[in-house]
């Protein structure tokens, strides 16, 4: 066993102090840990994406950080995108055009959009798919993915511009 | 998939992080953004006693471009040299090049130091930096060297840089004419099956200079002279790139693994290199 240490972490605006190996990774700490379980492990091994979350500003694999990396991080999960009015536009759209099947990519594929749209708010699709090359999906065939990312990005240009 | 037990360390300069390498030996390692060494770690094919991570190291951060050259400090992460103007202008082939290194999550975290030291034939940085004529700076409990790109790769996993040396930047020469890094890979997010890095100029209707290395086709990265030489004062015509494929082909030595067998492999190297020149050739 490795010696264990305290670790901060703000997840979804909340601060959360824990004690743990510091070889423990990020996705467990959140799971484990803190109950946080929208972000998912589907590989384990860096390749899928299922484990998407925000840290500082940047989408990163939880599964590839070690929580000791993590320390006085500001992090966001899917759970942190929706408000108190119900859920986020990228959601929405993901439900409206059917951008998900068995959705167990779901929420790092929103997590991973929402960062793409901070950083291009107006994205061709290629963009989109190029940004969103780190997610993978089983199921639907990234069409509708790509379709409900891009509405969204519509959506709240559109709203921006009407503000 | 969890790594056996470490120390973890965050010194907040560059001293502490050396002295930290220092005090113990070869239990110690440095992580950078972790994206090659968390994986190693995690199928326990790299075991660490002490890591050092250098993130707060203020001094191995930002990139410089003046007066006709360009440092990239080791922690700068591929996003940061894709996202930087100043240096797609000084340095076109780098955000090219970058822009085809795994996937975006990975290109967040990844850094440029942690690509060149890392020692892995399947890195896209190394044959990059030896196409351009980078320097890596060293520094270590006993003072700072500067070891050229060209002859810091010696083997799988091992390099010029002695285990307490940290690799604190990367100084090259703003790259004027043409460029392209031709990269093959089985799907977005794949180490090259094979890959090019070629730098020509023109003068004249012929190739005045030429600089050109490939990715993952030995243990090493391999900066071929022979290939550039075969170019340089021709027309880069047909006959020109076929002597230089075959020059290339004579210095490189890959091997079979689950990316094919050797013969194929030789294959798609000399295509990667044929239109990674004629893309280079249009851009000069
Ligand atoms: C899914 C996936 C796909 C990938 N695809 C590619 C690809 O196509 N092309 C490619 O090039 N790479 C690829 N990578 C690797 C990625 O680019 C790594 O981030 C990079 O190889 C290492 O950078 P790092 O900052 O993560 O280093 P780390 O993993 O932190 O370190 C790597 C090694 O270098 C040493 N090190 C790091 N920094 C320094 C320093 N400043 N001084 C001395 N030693 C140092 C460490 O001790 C360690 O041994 C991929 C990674 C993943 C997970
Ligand atoms: S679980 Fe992290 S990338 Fe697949
Ligand atoms: S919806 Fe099933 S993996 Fe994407």
């Amino acid at each position: 066993m490795g010696k264990k240490m305290q670790v901060s972490l703000t997840v979804n605006g909340e601060v959360h102090e824990v004690l743990a190996e510091p070889r423990e990774l990020l996705i467990h700490t959140l799971r484990e840990k803190l109950g946080i379980t929208g972000p998912h492990i589907g590989c384990e091994t860096s390749h899928c994406g299922a484990c998407t979350v925000d840290m500082n500003g940047r989408s990163v694999k939880a599964c590839t950080v070690f929580v000791a990396q993590a320390d006085g991080a500001e992090i966001t999960t899917i759970e942190g995108l929706g408000g108190p009015d119900g859920l986020h536009v990228l959601q929405r759209m993901f439900r409206e055009h059917h951008g998900l099947q068995c959705g167990y990519c779901t929420p790092g594929m929103i997590t991973r959009a929402h960062r793409l749209l901070q950083e291009n708010p107006q994205p061709t699709e290629e963009e989109v798919r190029f940004g969103m090359a780190g997610n993978l999906c089983r199921c639907t065939g990234y069409q509708n993915i790509v379709k409900a990312i891009m509405a969204a990005a519509a959506e709240m240009n559109a709203k921006e511009a009407a503000e | 998939m969890i790594p056996s037990a470490f120390e973890y360390h965050r010194p907040g300069d560059l001293a502490s992080a050396i002295g930290l390498l220092t005090d113990h030996g070869d239990e110690a390692r440095v992580i950078a953004g972790g994206h090659s060494l968390i994986p190693m770690m995690k199928l326990r094919m790299a075991a660490v006693g002490h890591l050092v991570d250098l993130q707060a190291v203020a001094e191995l951060k930002g990139i410089t471009v003046e007066g006709g050259r360009v440092t990239i400090g080791a922690m700068v992460t591929q996003a940061e040299l894709i996202g930087h103007e100043g240096l797609a202008r000084a340095v076109p082939l780098l955000r090219e090049a970058a822009l085809q290194i795994a996937d975006p999550q990975v290109r967040y975290v990844g850094t440029v130091g942690g690509n060149v030291a890392n020692g892995d034939p399947g890195n896209d940085m190394p044959g990059l930096m030896q196409c351009l004529g980078a320097s890596f700076t060293l520094v270590g409990p006993g003072g700072t060297r500067e070891v050229a790109a060209r002859g810091f790769y010696h083997g799988l996993y091992a390099t010029e840089r002695a285990d307490d040396e940290i690799l604190t930047r990367i100084t090259l020469p703003v790259a004027a004419g043409g460029y392209a890094y031709e990269k093959q890979k089985r799907k977005i997010g794949d180490y090259a099956t094979a890959a090019a890095a070629v730098l020509l100029t023109k003068s004249g209707g012929k190739v005045a200079s030429a600089s050109i290395a490939t990715t993952n086709l030995s243990d090493v990265p391999v900066w071929s002279e022979a290939a550039a030489a075969a170019l340089v004062g021709s027309d880069c015509g047909a006959a020109a790139v076929k002597a230089a494929v075959a020059a290339m082909l004579g210095d490189i030595d890959p091997q079979k693994d689950n990316r094919g067998p050797i013969e194929f492999k030789r294959h798609v190297a000399g295509v990667i290199l044929g239109r990674a020149i004629a893309r280079a050739w249009a851009r000069a």
